[in-house]
């Protein structure tokens, strides 16, 4: 039901781990649904310049948190929030459909990340969301 | 491959595969035909019933195959809801049944029926006073399962069937995971209707049985022609029907030696995680469950991902967690048993069967350890705990 890139994300993993002095760190998800994500982003000069990530979830949850981590390793901020769930599943070719809701929790956990920065140092970063609703709850309702 | 899914199915037994091939290829007779193939067919359907009735001590007559356990659950109870519609529309089960009786429940009751989910404790288990205080004047039918299918729990079925006769309730018990696995005798333990499947005992997919007592007058389900004497339709599955006879023999005949031997795999099997691995524990009564039935939670990390990795190591076995059942909720039945949902997600089901052996415990006890300490590595559960 995976592609191959979904279980080489899964089975080797990029990016695993905690930063250190992270310039903004972001969890989103719950227990409740099996997943959680945990974005830890290192920011200088407006450059992402490292990003890790810790996930208790499932083979998706996992290969969404590597690729996602992956894409905004090296970029810019505004770069950065062209990675959406869409961009994530695409360099994955595809999830299934019951698995959509991983790529929305890896979005947005980079975006709880790049706001954890933002608040940090008082700064507005144009174009990034507000806080969504837990999307697992969002996604209960429409089922 | 090491398989350790047998209560999901199991490979059909080369004994029973040469029983059931004949019936494919050279006598593919129908069974209703009068003439010889049709009559070798139609022999070959009895003494399946025979050895059916014998494993768990029915007569022949009270002995009717189905397509299997999902069919002999749904014909048993909505059988026995619209035979006895005018007695009353009360139905009493379990939280912890199989979908096949749950869902069945779940269409009666959109349909003017009413139904009790009965609790089950921290190990799983029915409370018989709590089911007998369920009953009411309008109580038409008790379903409650032999042997539950993630933790393998055994309820007591012997005092559920006393309640139940002395009651003058139906009690119909979805014995699909129990029998060929475990001693049943349906009219010692006074089951009215019975369920039981093929492939989960090394018989193929798509054969198995309702044991309905006589006596008991349930709605037909399947309408058509005069088989299974006029209450069942359909032709019969010859080859299907003549495994699952054959595969019911030889597991009663080895049903003490063989639960001697998973009992001391499993047993051996469950110590070792325990033992070993940090934050686990297990799910369901010790001793009350299944010889080949193991479910264990790991603590911090989730069902799917440590399956995934024990698959990468050539070991197949099945999790509780919701990314493996299709929706966003674990499993219905560890939540009955009290556990929070991310201690549900995590768990493992290890179901041992006949080809099991004591290398395939070596190998997994082996290779789980260091993918348990890998996922937690991953986890935020792990690094908040």
């Amino acid at each position: 039901m995976y592609s191959e890139k979904v279980m080489d994300h899964f089975t080797n993993p990029r990016n695993v781990g905690k930063i250190e002095g992270a310039s903004g760190v972001g969890t989103v998800g719950n227990a409740r649904c099996g997943d959680i994500m945990r974005v830890y982003l290192k920011i200088e000069g407006g450059v992402i310049e490292d990003a890790k990530f810790e996930t208790f979830g499932c083979g998706a949850a996992v290969a969404t948190s590597s690729m996602a981590t992956e894409l905004v390793k090296g970029r810019t901020l505004p770069e950065a929030l062209e990675v959406t769930n869409q961009a994530v599943m695409d360099a994955l070719d595809g999830l299934p459909p019951v698995k959509v809701h991983c790529s929305c929790l890896a979005e947005e956990a980079l975006h709880a990340a790049l706001r954890d920065y933002a608040k940090k140092n008082g700064l507005e970063i144009e174009g990034l969301p507000e806080p969504k609703e837990d999307t697992h709850e969002r996604e209960e309702t429409e089922a | 491959m090491i398989y350790f899914d047998n209560a999901a199915t199991t490979p059909v037994r080369r004994e029973v595969l040469e029983k059931a091939l004949p019936f494919l290829e050279t006598a593919y007779g129908n069974a209703s035909s009068v003439y010889s193939l049709g009559r070798e067919a139609k022999k070959a359907v009895e003494t399946a019933r025979a050895e059916a009735a014998a494993v768990i001590g029915a007569d022949v007559s009270e002995i009717f195959f189905t397509s299997g356990g999902t069919e002999a659950d749904n014909w048993a109870i909505k059988g026995a809801a619209e035979a006895l519609k005018d007695k009353g529309r009360h139905l009493i089960t379990t939280a912890i049944e199989h979908h096949a009786v749950l869902h069945t429940f779940e269409y009666l009751e959109k349909n003017g029926y009413e139904a009790t989910y009965l609790p089950v404790d921290k190990d799983g288990l029915v409370d018989p006073k709590e089911l007998e205080a369920a009953i009411r004047p309008d109580t038409i039918l008790i379903s409650v399962m032999f042997a539950n299918n993630e933790i393998g729990v055994l309820q007591p079925i012997a005092e559920i069937g006393e309640i139940s006769r002395r009651r003058g309730v139906l009690f119909h018990t979805d014995a699909v995971q129990a029998v060929g696995h475990v001693p049943v005798n349906a009219p010692e333990l006074k089951i009215d209707m019975l369920s039981l499947s093929g492939h989960k005992l090394y018989a193929p997919k798509g054969a198995g049985a309702l044991y309905v007592r006589r006596g008991v007058k349930i709605a037909q389900f399947m309408h058509g022609g005069a088989q299974e004497r006029k209450r069942r339709a359909g032709t019969e599955n010859v080859a299907g029907v003549a495994a699952l006879g054959e595969a019911l023999r030889l597991a009663s005949a080895e049903m003490e030696l063989e639960a001697e031997r998973a009992r001391k795999l499993r047993d051996r099997i469950t110590d070792g995680i325990l033992n070993n691995i940090p934050h686990t524990f297990l799910n369901g009564h010790r001793e009350k469950r299944l010889p080949g039935n193991i479910n264990i939670s790991f603590e911090y990390i989730e069902g799917e991902s440590l399956l995934l990795l024990l698959d990468g190591k050539g070991i197949a076995a099945s999790s509780g967690s919701a990314c493996t059942s299709g929706s966003l909720d674990p499993s219905h039945v560890l939540l009955a048993l009290g556990l929070p949902h991310e201690k549900a997600h995590g768990s493992l089901r290890i179901s041992i069967g006949r080809f099991n052996t004591e290398e395939d415990a070596d190998a997994l006890l082996r290779e789980l350890p260091p993918i348990v300490a890998r996922l937690r590595e991953m986890s935020p559960l792990w690094s908040d705990r």
